[in-house]
């Protein structure tokens, strides 16, 4: 679905991803971990179309990608949630959603948004019980949910996710977990950023671990869990003997 | 002051208010979707009036005018498209400058093409002493259609922004422009739209007034003044807020004869305008908290 070889970028003199290689295949949750600054978020906004590639190859769905438009990319079906949520702040929560629609509004017209719209509310019934409510009115969960209903609203091919569970309460994070796994249930094929890295490791099948704009590690979801560079690293357990 | 005379001055306030608001509204859409003032605001207006001026020789008025608006929206969105949409990563300083260049262009362009000479288009109904009369007030027809016309425009946007899907793309890139792209949506396209918008709000303001004040090459300045001192009261951005900036402005400006001469009537609007900069930079209407929420 989503393969990058070679992948380079970063900010005007400043190199962030080095070398990077990976890939998502259909399906199948892929999350990425790694600790603040090791160029998580980079690295999805490059797949977004908001940052320029420097050097290397980015494919979707066999196409190339490497420099395709953000809007372009949205109605290829690869939708970003992007970190810290970026809801209309001073609209109201139907329009926010309606406006996720607005690619599937091009390719099927609006009766298609208002029924994925019903979709969403099934999906996330606390904001049906808010639809007139401003968007920045909703607490960091229900903005949450809303940023991920808003992009599930394209009826995306690939949803990206970057870092959904920060500044949430614990309750709220297991929540967002649980529909990323319904998600993946229902056939869908996540990218997920976390630094939260055992909630990730834990819901996905295949990780990648990013350090200083490298990918260190790679394998299987099961397999990193139980590695015990990453245990040290990011999961704060102690190496015993 | 007679009761006749009350009424004669809040008419007039209300009318050049209403164009004032017109125009203000016209400052906000643009700077929604782009962040920067557009200087060549005043030169839309004067631009309506000339060529609705010119073309009122050949065709009827309401042609002229619909042709006159038309051709203003090209030339707004030429403006956007030569001008603003090529440019990467602009400043605002940069964006500043180029509409205050696109402006002394089209001044300069006007002066060129229709010569110092003071025009008007003829008024829609009647002439310039044709008056109806209402009680105590004795009204011009060609005020029933500025704020007849000014009414239907900011109906016609409020419907725009709040019910079609093109509207609410417009708000969602004045809200988040990351966010928008992120769901498809083509800010660029949208930008030169608010260009187009606010060119043709502008030209139709033009032609409205023209009748009653006249038209010159260079009589966009202190329209696009007026204009901006009203946006500022409102508060930026805020489109509804700026139509209660204007009439309020409007009305200032009809009463301040009463008090200055009428020579001091256009600093009337400066110095409202820098008293609300010192005392309330967030506009009458807006808060400081909702100016906080709109930079995130």
């Amino acid at each position: 679905m989503l393969t990058i070889k070679n992948l380079e970028s970063g900010y005007a003199q400043l190199r962030v991803l080095k070398n990077i290689s990976l890939h998502v295949r259909p399906g199948e949750i892929v999350t990425i971990i790694g600790a603040n600054g090791a160029g998580k978020t980079t690295l999805v906004h490059v797949v977004a179309g908001l940052l320029r590639p420097w050097h290397g190859e980015l494919l979707f769905q066999g196409e190339d990608i490497t420099h395709t438009s953000p809007e372009a990319m949205a109605t290829l079906g690869c939708v970003l949630v992007p970190e810290g949520r970026q809801v209309f702040a001073s609209m109201n929560v139907e329009d926010n959603l309606l406006l996720g629609g607005t690619t599937l509004r091009r390719a099927r017209g609006t009766a298609a948004v208002r029924e994925e719209m019903e979709n969403q509310y099934v999906r996330f019934p606390v904001l049906a019980e808010r639809r007139k409510q401003l968007a920045g009115t909703l607490s960091g969960g229900e903005q949450q949910m809303l940023a991920m209903a808003r992009a599930l609203m394209a009826r995306p091919r690939l949803v990206m996710m970057d870092e959904p569970s920060t500044g949430l309460a614990p309750l709220i994070v297991q929540e967002i977990f649980t529909i990323i796994a319904q998600l993946r249930a229902e056939g869908n094929t996540v990218l997920l950023i976390e630094q939260n890295a055992k909630a990730a490791l834990e819901v996905a099948d295949r990780g990648y671990v990013l350090e200083t704009g490298k990918i260190i590690l790679q394998g299987k979801a099961s397999e990193l869990l139980a590695n015990n560079d990453v245990q040290r690293a990011y999961l704060g357990r102690e190496q015993i003997g | 002051m007679s009761p006749e005379l009350f009424f004669q001055y809040l008419v007039a306030g209300i009318t050049y208010g209403a164009v004032y608001a017109v125009v203000a509204i016209g400052f906000n859409i643009i700077y929604n979707s782009t962040g920067i003032i557009n200087f060549a605001q005043g030169e839309f207006v004067m631009l309506g009036g000339m060529i609705a001026i010119t073309f009122a020789q050949w065709l009827p008025l309401f042609w002229a005018i619909s042709a006159a608006v038309a051709i203003t929206m090209l030339i707004g969105a030429l403006m956007e498209l030569c001008c603003i949409r090529w440019l990467r990563n602009p400043g605002i300083l940069q964006m500043l400058i180029i509409t205050i260049g696109v402006s002394i262009l089209l001044r300069e362009a006007a002066l060129h093409i229709w010569g110092e000479g003071i025009r008007s288009l003829p008024y829609f109904y009647g002439d310039a002493i044709t008056a109806w009369t209402f009680g105590p007030v004795r009204l011009s027809p060609q005020v029933i259609w500025v704020l007849l016309a000014c009414g239907c425009i900011v109906l016609a946007l409020q419907a725009f922004f709040n019910r079609s899907a093109l509207g609410r793309e417009m708000r969602a890139c004045a809200v988040n422009r990351t966010a928008a792209s992120l769901c498809g949506i083509k800010t660029h396209n949208m930008v030169t739209l608010s260009f187009v918008l606010s060119a043709g709000m502008g030209a139709m303001a033009g032609c409205m007034i023209s009748p009653i004040t006249y038209t010159q090459y260079d009589s966009g300045a202190s329209l696009a003044l007026k204009g901006f001192t009203a946006a500022i009261i409102g508060g930026l951005g805020n489109s509804m807020a700026a139509v209660a900036a204007g009439l309020l402005l409007g009305i200032l400006e009809a009463f301040s004869i009463t008090v200055v001469p009428l020579a001091f009537q256009d600093a009337v609007a400066v110095t409202l305008l820098l008293l609300i900069l010192f005392i309330k930079p967030h506009g009458l209407f807006g808060s400081s908290e909702a100016a906080r929420l709109k930079a995130f």
